[in-house]
């Protein structure tokens, strides 16, 4: 692997990390300064962003400066309009928006103070998933330092920039990482997805123009002002820029969360940043970005984690969480758990999603158990190609439907030999316990 | 039951950070299971309810909807154990299998003596590091089951 520039986890590493001092003495709030004292227009800082062709990190890989370019001109359009920072980190696998959160909360506020200024926002809501008790403790004593600085609130750094950030709570539901279900959410209702349009841009919180931004996504911002955008697309491949958070979990020696820039193929990531597949095992299986990719074989393991060549392969990039599976995992197991999530997590307003998820995991239990039937490995095909793509008010129904026809297309063998010995010859120890909730 | 006077000066604050009031409501839930016993209870969202000038039932229909939210009292102790995807590769199934017979529960249950309730959730965000559970709020990462034994040892 050729040697990069870190930026994104340099300042994780250091003591004290979360607070102002240290965050200042390291660089920051150096790129808001440049906003509001050069002063940069809104404008000139949506171009630098479409510049760079920083990419969401939420999972969804959408433009970011576009995104901010859909929010309406405030002379046309006077409405108060909103940020809200997607910080609900639920897809299995992914847990890389927390190291940013607990170690360099202030990174995160300069982003969401940075991002207000360009779209020239009333107030940033943070909305972090309410198991994360660490990362909101963290960003709420940052939040207080900062506003105590005049750098949160009115009249930021002495200028007549004002920007209020708060923080919320979720409260353990996954689909409120869906950018409508969070709104809704935020609102105080149950998190049930928007039907699209109307787009955040114009109806969004409380029917006002809303973006709705990933941690990662925003925490890269005050790099991009600082620097440049043609720094930033400097790095990477063709239509992937920058440095990302890879989370690796599962069966490799060196779990983590890892800076990286775009360029690495998944087998370097495995073998000389994780440490190679734990063991001495060969890997079997992979997800390149969160339970609801495609799954990848082992042979796969030399693409390039990145939008285009993941998408070559027939799989995605995601939330860039890699799941490392060894040749002795079951796959009907790994499938049991990952449509019981779906299933456990639906929110019910689609029957194609509600039932189908439902269907999903009851299938993989009865394969994953030894009670598998004769047509099942047809039935999950012919479910999952029911409920995607497109066919429902959120993506939740593909996110459900996409690992199942992967699991179906490559470990059909597999699944159907569970079926013909009435049991999973790979299946691992297991506690029985019907579901809650 | 009126809401204890700390907490109604909390969202008399709270509610300031929104233009309208209800975005307080999940907020409000958390910190209301926090102070009134580690669970949502009827009379709580009526109270509720109260506060943010809804019917009760639409505090239940948003309470319910949450999985963080318990309609029922919980033990003193509440043990989440991870069973998502990364920690079951790590070894998820012995930790669950581990607590509960150290804490004589099931998943889903609470042991006789009130001390402990096990709880089964979905992916805690602590993949790198599994597998995990959550003990009354705080995380617990690359457990063994000697891990889990030191831990539920020092409980009183
Ligand atoms: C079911 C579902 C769950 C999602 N969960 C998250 C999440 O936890 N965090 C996140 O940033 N994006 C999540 N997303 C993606 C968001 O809808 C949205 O695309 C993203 O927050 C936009 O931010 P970005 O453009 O900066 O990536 C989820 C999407 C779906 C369909
Ligand atoms: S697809 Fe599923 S989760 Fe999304 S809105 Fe429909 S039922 Fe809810
Ligand atoms: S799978 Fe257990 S924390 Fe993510």
């Amino acid at each position: 692997m050729k040697s990069f520039e870190r930026y994104l986890l340099n300042r994780t590493t250091l003591a004290n990390s979360e607070t102002l001092a240290v965050y200042k003495a390291n660089g920051g709030y150096k790129a808001l300064e440049k906003v509001l004292k050069k002063p940069m227009t809104p404008a000139e800082i949506i171009a630098e962003m479409k510049a760079s062709n920083l990419r969401g990190r939420g999972g969804a890989g959408f433009p970011c400066g576009m995104k901010w370019s859909f929010m309406p001109d405030p002379a046309k359009d006077p409405r108060p309009r909103y940020l809200a920072v997607n910080a609900d980190e639920s897809e299995p696998g992914t847990c890389k928006d927390r190291v940013l959160m607990e170690k360099d909360p202030h990174g995160l506020i300069e982003g969401c103070l940075i991002a207000a200024y360009a779209m020239r926002l009333q107030a940033v809501y943070i909305y972090v998933r309410g198991e994360y008790r660490k990362s909101y403790d963290t960003l709420l004593a940052a939040i207080a330092e900062a506003r105590k600085a005049g750098l949160v609130g009115k009249n930021v750094m002495g200028t007549d920039f004002s920007c209020d950030v708060w923080m919320h709570k979720g409260a353990g539901a996954y689909i409120c990482g869906e950018e409508t279900g969070l709104m809704e959410s935020l609102e105080g209702k149950r998190g049930h997805p928007r039907p699209k349009p109307p787009f955040p841009a114009g109806f969004g919180l409380w029917g006002k123009p809303t973006t709705v931004n990933n941690v990662e996504t925003i925490f890269n911002v005050p790099f991009i002002v600082e620097r440049g955008g043609a720094w930033f697309s400097s790095i990477g491949t063709q239509n992937s820029k920058g440095n990302f958070l890879c989370g690796i979990s599962g069966h490799v020696n060196k779990p983590g969360v890892y800076e990286l820039p775009f360029g690495v193929t998944a087998r370097e990531i495995v073998d000389e940043v994780a440490g190679g597949i734990w063991k001495g095992r060969k890997c079997k299986a992979w997800f390149p970005g969160g339970s609801s990719c495609a799954l990848l074989r082992g042979e796969d393991l030399d693409v390039v984690l990145d939008h285009d060549s993941l998408k070559t392969k027939g799989s995605s990039l995601g939330t860039a969480a890699m799941i490392v599976m060894d040749d002795t995992t079951s796959m009907a197991r790994v499938m049991e758990i990952i449509a019981r999530f779906y299933d456990h997590e639906s929110c019910g307003q689609c029957s194609q999603c509600r039932e189908g998820t439902q269907w999903l995991a009851q299938i993989f239990h009865r394969i994953a158990t030894g009670h598998g039937k004769p047509d099942d490995v047809a039935t999950l095909e012919s479910l999952a190609k029911g409920m995607a793509p497109g066919k429902t008010i959120c993506a939740l129904a593909d996110a459900a439907a996409i690992p199942t026809l992967s699991a179906v297309r490559i470990f059909k063998t597999e699944l159907e030999e569970c079926i013909r010995q009435a049991k999973d010859p790979l299946a691992p120890p297991r506690v029985e316990y019907a579901g809650a909730h | 039951m009126a809401l204890p006077a700390k907490l109604i000066q909390e969202f008399d604050e709270l509610v300031t950070h929104y233009p309208e009031k209800r975005a307080g409501l999940i907020p409000a839930l958390h910190r209301c299971q926090e102070e009134l016993g580690g669970w949502i209870s009827p009379d709580t969202m009526e109270a509720l309810a109260e506060y943010f000038g809804l019917e009760p039932v639409e505090v239940y229909g948003v309470a319910s909807f949450y999985p963080m939210f318990r309609l029922t009292p919980p033990g003193k102790h509440v043990i989440s154990v991870c069973h998502n995807i990364s920690c079951e590769l790590r070894g998820a199934t012995q930790i669950m299998e581990h607590v509960c017979k150290k804490t004589g529960t099931k998943p889903y249950g609470t042991s006789a003596d009130g001390k402990f309730t096990v709880w089964p959730v979905e992916c805690q965000g602590a993949c790198a590091n599994a597998p995990m559970i959550d003990l009354d709020g705080v995380y617990h990462e690359d457990l063994t089951t000697e891990k889990v034994d030191k831990l539920l040892g020092g409980l009183a």
